[in-house]
């Protein structure tokens, strides 16, 4: 498996700033790569549940009740809720916070190399402009 | 993997949306046109003029289904045609128009509003579409306006059928609104009654929820009682030859129905003696469901037996769409079922009920 991924440069990290997301085409799959307060999180675009596109959902927090008339809000900007049916992933795992099937988003590893070692023969769109002093975003798929 | 999907199948429920009401405005008189901008449309809602509970989507819609040239979803046929249509293998696909209309309490305004929409559907969307045909909206309130309405459109092979919504003021079979069954029948349309409206009434018998979760779920309560209505006060009797589609109602609650009716007919039929079958007889023969949204039991497999309980010549699928609880044709039946099952639910059915 590992040995079929190739990496992706998806955007320069200055182009791609926190709360925001890119939808990227990998080999016919679609990923969505998210930017959670300056850590980047990829999912397969396709919600487990029945298919949705998670691209297109709202991203917003986690609301908890540790018992009737208690609430708690937490991990703001962490959760993406799929545009159709409303189910809920964490985005940093996949998992999902709709216990009635063992749904999860597919994820997928992404990190954030320096810019230099992107340049040899990696960059697959030769569009995007190369800036060496900057860094880029890449996923592996 | 799941095997193919039958190509070409049926969806007995799209929701075309206007743009904004004035879309209506080429087929509405001065006089509406300046009494909705000046007064608006009111329905049987208490102290609201839209919806009683808030949707969990914009426009209770999915979000990937704004069309780019902007405007709701459901509001570009180009669009439809693409996402839905073309992206989902749909060769006939149903409009089921929930605009503002049905339900007005100003009954001339609601009548009016009802023709203005069956124009914008046969004018705008069938004659650009050929896989689609519309629903025939009628001013419901107005049981006698509504049979000319029928009457007025039944030789247009634009529309299949009449809509009515769940949430009629007084119940669906009284006798109030009969000139409907009589106009459908005497046209040969079957009566799709979708799930929603506004009756005046709160969706459960014993008040108003707090919650669109409780709505959700009371929508299938509102319909059995809709259900219960038609079938004891004899309009399949009467009309032997009616066709009604329960639309987004649920249809997992048919089979526990039709026993609890048939026990009870045992005990009081000396009460409803124009009834001649048992209520699931006229059941079994008059009515069909649509599919969306389907139940998730966690054993699928359940819900091979109530198929198999209602028949698979019952069941129409049905997307919703736009609607955020749409559901995806290639995702509805996760159980096993032959080839021909598949075929009834997907296409036969629809074909059976629809004549196209």
């Amino acid at each position: 498996m590992a040995s079929e991924m190739a990496r992706h440069v998806v955007a320069a990290t200055a182009d791609f700033p926190p709360g925001t997301r890119r939808l990227l085409d990998v080999d016919g799959r679609a990923i969505v790569v998210f930017n959670v307060r300056g850590d980047y999180f990829a999912l397969l675009n396709r919600c487990p549940h029945n298919g949705g596109s998670l691209a297109d959902g709202v991203v917003t927090g986690l609301l908890q009740s540790a018992a009737p008339g208690e609430y708690s809000y937490a991990r703001q900007g962490e959760i993406i809720r799929c545009p159709w049916h409303g189910w809920e992933f964490d985005i940093k795992t996949g998992k999902s916070f709709c216990s009635v099937i063992k749904a999860r988003a597919r994820p997928y590893p992404v990190h954030v190399e320096p810019g230099h070692t992107l340049v040899e023969g990696l960059y697959r769109a030769e569009t995007i402009p190369v800036r060496v002093e900057d860094d880029y975003v890449v996923v592996d798929a | 993997m799941s095997p193919a999907l039958p190509t070409n199948i049926a969806d007995c429920d799209i929701h075309p949306a206007v743009r904004s009401m004035t879309d209506l405005e080429p087929w509405l008189s001065k006089q509406w046109i300046d009494h909705f901008r000046t007064y608006g449309a009111l329905r049987q809602t208490h102290y609201v003029s839209g919806a009683p509970y808030h949707k969990s989507q914009p426009n209770a819609s999915r979000r990937d289904a704004y069309p780019p040239e902007g405007g709701p979803q459901g509001s570009s046929l180009e669009f439809l045609r693409k996402q839905h249509l073309d992206g989902n293998g749909i060769g006939f696909g149903i409009l089921n128009p929930l605009v503002q209309s049905q339900g007005v309490r100003n009954l001339e305004h609601s009548a009016a509003l009802c023709r203005a929409i069956n124009h914008w559907q046969a004018e705008v969307w069938i004659a650009n579409e050929p896989r689609l045909r519309a629903s025939i909206v009628v001013p419901y309130e107005d049981p006698e306006v509504a049979a000319e309405e029928i009457a007025f459109w039944a030789d247009n092979d634009s529309f299949v059928q009449v809509l009515l919504l769940s949430r009629t003021s007084f119940l669906p079979g009284q006798k109030r609104y009969w000139p409907i069954y009589a106009a459908a029948a005497e046209a040969g349309l079957p009566v799709g009654i979708h799930a929603f409206g506004n009756s005046g009434w709160p969706v459960s018998s014993v008040g108003w929820p707090s919650f669109y979760m409780d709505e959700m779920i009371g929508h299938a309560q509102t319909s059995q009682a809709g259900l219960v209505s038609l079938v004891i006060e004899g309009v399949f009797e009467r009309w032997p030859s009616l066709k009604l589609v329960l639309v987004e109602s649920g249809f997992t609650w048919a089979p526990s129905l039709m026993w609890r009716l048939d026990k009870t007919f045992d005990t009081l039929r000396s009460e409803v003696p124009h009834l001649k079958l048992k209520p699931s007889e006229y059941i079994k023969r008059n009515v069909w469901w649509t599919s969306q949204p389907m139940d998730e039991p966690e054993n699928k497999r359940f819900l091979a037996d109530i198929f198999d309980w209602l028949g698979w010549d019952r069941l129409l699928f049905s997307s919703d769409y736009p609607h955020w609880d749409f559901d995806d044709p290639a995702k509805v039946i996760t159980f096993p079922a032959t080839d021909e099952q598949r075929y009834s639910f997907f296409i036969g059915n629809a074909k059976a009920v629809y004549g196209f």
